[in-house]
């Protein structure tokens, strides 16, 4: 048996996932789509790795990084035209369907 | 102003313009950093904003509250964007083009190939700071990069990356919202988050070699 063959025999054997395939895999282990023999074969090697522990908090603080991202700026006048569409929309609406609260 | 969902809608739907001016302002934002992930200038972006709040005064008496009010904006962006980029003869079809697989490879990258340590890290990874989104977000120059880093992905990823990582979107409804398989979403957010994490990387390495 070629020794390629032997090490994923014996990989599979110990239930371990390289680093590489913990790499592959994170985003459908963070998204709870692993079947459960995958995710205690994910959570085993985390448990020997340090380096995958480290790969895996650098995913979640770079999604952590992207959510806190401010939103784009929106231009002044686009805000004005914006304002002012809705003003001409809503004089043109029959009365019995929009009403202003203050009315 | 309180966006609390069911009052907000009857508030929208009566044609309240207080609660009409508050909703753009705070929507606008979001709707236009998705725009740009699908026409090719910011000039374009925003009119597509602009023609979305139009299909909102339009479409406000009919929405349902079976989504989440924003995913339903998403959504009118989303089709308004693609009818836009088809005229602008950009909108790529979904899919994992080629130009989308070099995610993948720079993934592979990270990797021995060959030999008895095969999938083994060249460089394995070390920890972050601890405080990593705020001390990234704080350095101007992080920033840039991040957004330089979305702005060069691949359309598909880019949208997908938007609305899940940066809005929030559960993955069920951008598959809904995009039209892509649940596994075409996690392929396509896997492989933005594997670039964009390479670009932060630099700035928020600590000192643990
Ligand atoms: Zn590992």
């Amino acid at each position: 048996m070629d020794t390629n063959l032997k090490q994923k025999l014996m990989r599979y054997m110990a239930g371990n996932f390289s680093c590489q395939e913990i790499a592959q895999l994170i985003t459908d282990y963070l998204d709870g789509s692993l079947n459960l023999g995958e995710r205690v074969r994910f959570q085993i090697h985390l448990g020997l790795c340090f380096a995958c522990r480290n790969y895996l908090r650098q995913m979640k603080h770079t999604i952590a990084t992207l959510r806190q991202l401010p939103p784009e700026p929106v231009p002044q006048h686009v805000k004005e035209e914006l304002l002012e569409r809705f003003r001409n929309w809503k004089q043109h609406q029959p009365q019995s369907s929009v009403r202003s609260e203050n009315e | 102003m309180k966006l609390d969902e069911p009052g907000l809608v009857q508030a929208l739907q009566a044609g309240d313009e207080q609660v009409f001016a508050a909703v753009m302002d705070w929507y606008s934002g979001s709707l236009l950093r998705l725009a740009l992930s699908f026409v090719p200038s910011r000039a374009v972006a925003e009119e597509v904003v602009q023609e979305t709040w139009m299909g909102v005064f339009e479409g406000i008496h009919r929405f349902e509250s079976r989504s989440s009010f924003k995913t339903w904006l998403f959504r009118i962006l989303t089709n308004r964007a693609k009818t836009r980029g088809i005229r602008e003869n950009r909108y790529e079809p979904f899919g994992l083009s080629a130009s989308s697989d070099e995610g993948l490879s720079l993934e592979d990258s990270l990797f021995i190939s060959e030999g008895s340590r095969m999938g083994h890290w060249k460089d394995p990874p070390n920890a972050w700071e601890p405080d990593t989104p705020e001390r990234a977000l704080l350095s101007k120059e992080c920033r840039v990069a991040i957004e330089t880093a979305i702005e060069n992905l691949p359309a598909t990823q880019r949208q997908v990356m938007t609305l899940r990582d940066i809005e929030g979107v559960s993955s069920e409804e951008i598959c809904n919202i995009l039209g892509i398989s649940e596994t075409n979403q996690r392929v396509l957010l896997h492989r933005a988050r594997t670039k964009v994490r390479r670009e932060l990387s630099p700035y928020v390495e600590g000192d643990n070699t």
